[in-house]
């Protein structure tokens, strides 16, 4: 599969070109699918370390002393109330409350914050961002192109990277991010991640995205987009195109909590928000595991046991760490949980519905 | 990506060994090309059993690796005569051993299969890709 040539190189490409990677367009970056098996990188995350190049991701910055103002009007959450060095799962949601990008925003001072966008999103995000910020006094600014992002995740991660930095990691809690010296390069070492693992994400100058790639590259597994899907599957986790789009509520999926209603002033959306909230959504998302061995996929339809479809799949996989296929769905409202089938292709395939998370880490 | 040169090839990257054999008995598989493109094959749905007949350029099952599925098409028309039980069981092995314990299905034909590739030609196809 030969990719688009306008596809832009992160700051680590040559070093997935020496690890032999299967290089693919995702959103417009030239990213690694997988180096050798995905269900060993995948495994590998699960029990020691893996490491990742998420340079795609779009690193939005919002300065000044209105930005913790812009960014309650701009997104769901309540990000004035967020403590400095904390970091909050949020979304960008439209005036009808459809989710333009889900984000983690990390306060780094009183007056900057670091918004971290998906990469497909990254465009609208920096759009949205600017135009609502502008009655606000408040800067924003993409720099996405001057960072790059090494995400370091697995039960090892911690260790191996008490071992490189002088940064107090027993301090730096789940979702917390601070600045330290990590294989000596300045970084953010913030600790969040996609997985379902303990682990960090390392945001780093450019020029400095090799030298603290090597720091790790013979002591953690690198790890591809392949693998960081099923990682993040198992960790029911929602992948915005997938679980989460334009056409979706918070509500529906499940993300409810992420949307303060009751946060002081206005925002974009919560007219719309408020009123999803007052109804029950029409659908709701669950988690699949499917009996045989051919798995859902996305946009697979969801039939009850006389084959009528109810629902549809928005993401699936054989599950390295249950060793049966597991998707996520929505299915519609009032459908009951028993006797779901998948329509694999022409031929229906038993599914159980179950909470989410698939994985929990112990 | 290995092609070997003594096999010969379909575009639907299926690979046919021993078409100059005595026997008239062919062995299919798919080429390492297709087994790394797909990925880690998890699963390898084979619908004819031994004894079943096959069409060539017809699909005759399925190929699941953790990010897409495949369909199968059988390169030859013919006979089934084995199947490869031990991928059906593993079907990695596809994936570490594409050319040999990774092999999917025998065929007795019935003619000389007529637009199959030889390895330049099936080289060429896949660079092309």
């Amino acid at each position: 599969m030969p990719a688009e040539p306008s596809a832009v190189k992160t700051p680590l490409y040559d070093v997935h070109l020496g690890l032999s990677a299967q290089l693919v367009d995702f959103a417009g970056h030239l990213m690694p699918l997988r180096y050798a098996s995905e269900t060993a990188e995948h495994r590998a995350v699960r029990t020691a370390a893996g490491l990742f190049d998420l340079s795609h991701m779009g690193e939005i910055f919002v300065t000044g002393p209105g930005a913790a103002a812009a960014l309650d009007y701009a997104l769901v959450g309540n990000l004035s109330a967020l403590a400095v060095g904390r970091a909050r799962y949020t979304m960008l949601c439209a005036h009808d409350g459809g989710v333009l990008d889900d984000l983690i925003v990390y306060r780094l001072a009183d007056a900057t914050f670091l918004v971290v966008a998906n990469a497909a999103n990254r465009a609208v995000v920096g759009a949205a961002l600017t135009e609502r910020a502008a009655g606000f006094d408040a800067a924003v600014e993409d720099r996405s192109d001057a960072y790059a992002l090494v995400a370091l995740q697995g039960p090892d991660a911690a260790g191996l990277l008490a071992a490189v930095t002088d940064a107090p990691l027993d301090g730096l809690r789940y979702y917390a991010i601070m600045a330290g010296r990590v294989g000596g390069v300045d970084a953010l070492i913030a600790r969040t991640g996609y997985t379902g693992e303990d682990g960090f994400e390392l945001f780093v100058s450019a020029e400095d995205a090799v030298a603290v790639w090597k720091t790790f590259e013979d002591k953690a597994t690198p790890t591809g987009l392949a693998a960081r899907d099923s990682l993040r599957l198992e960790a029911g986790m929602p992948l915005y195109g997938h679980e989460l789009t334009a056409e979706t509520s918070p509500f529906e999926a499940n993300l409810g909590r992420v949307v303060k209603l009751d946060k002081p002033g206005d925002f974009v959306g919560k007219a719309a928000l408020a009123a999803q909230a007052a109804t029950p959504p029409g659908r709701r998302l669950v988690g699949l595991v499917a009996r045989g061995r051919r798995a859902p996929r996305q946009g697979y339809a969801v039939v009850t046991a006389d084959g009528t479809p109810c629902g549809v799949v928005t993401s699936g996989a054989p599950s390295p760490t249950l060793g049966r296929p597991i998707a996520m769905a929505y299915l519609d409202g009032g459908v009951a949980d028993e006797g779901l089938a998948v329509d694999v292709r022409g031929r229906p395939e038993a599914v159980d519905v179950v909470a989410l998370p698939f994985y929990k880490r112990s | 990506m290995s092609v070997p040169e003594e096999l010969r090839y379909s575009e639907e990257h299926e690979w046919v060994a021993g078409l100059d054999g005595e026997s008239g008995i062919v062995t299919v598989g798919i080429t390492a090309h297709a087994a790394d493109a797909l990925g880690e094959i998890v699963f390898l749905e084979l619908q004819p059993a031994e004894g079943d007949t096959v069409e060539a350029g017809e699909s005759c099952g399925e190929v699941e690796s953790t990010k897409s599925v495949s369909e199968l098409y059988s390169p030859v028309t013919g006979e089934v005569t084995a199947v490869n039980a031990a991928v059906i069981d593993e079907p990695k092995v596809i994936n570490d051993d594409p050319y040999g314990e990774g092999w999917i299905f025998k065929v007795r034909i019935a003619d000389e299969p007529g637009d199959l590739l030889d390895a330049t030609a099936y080289s060429k196809l896949i660079e092309e890709d």
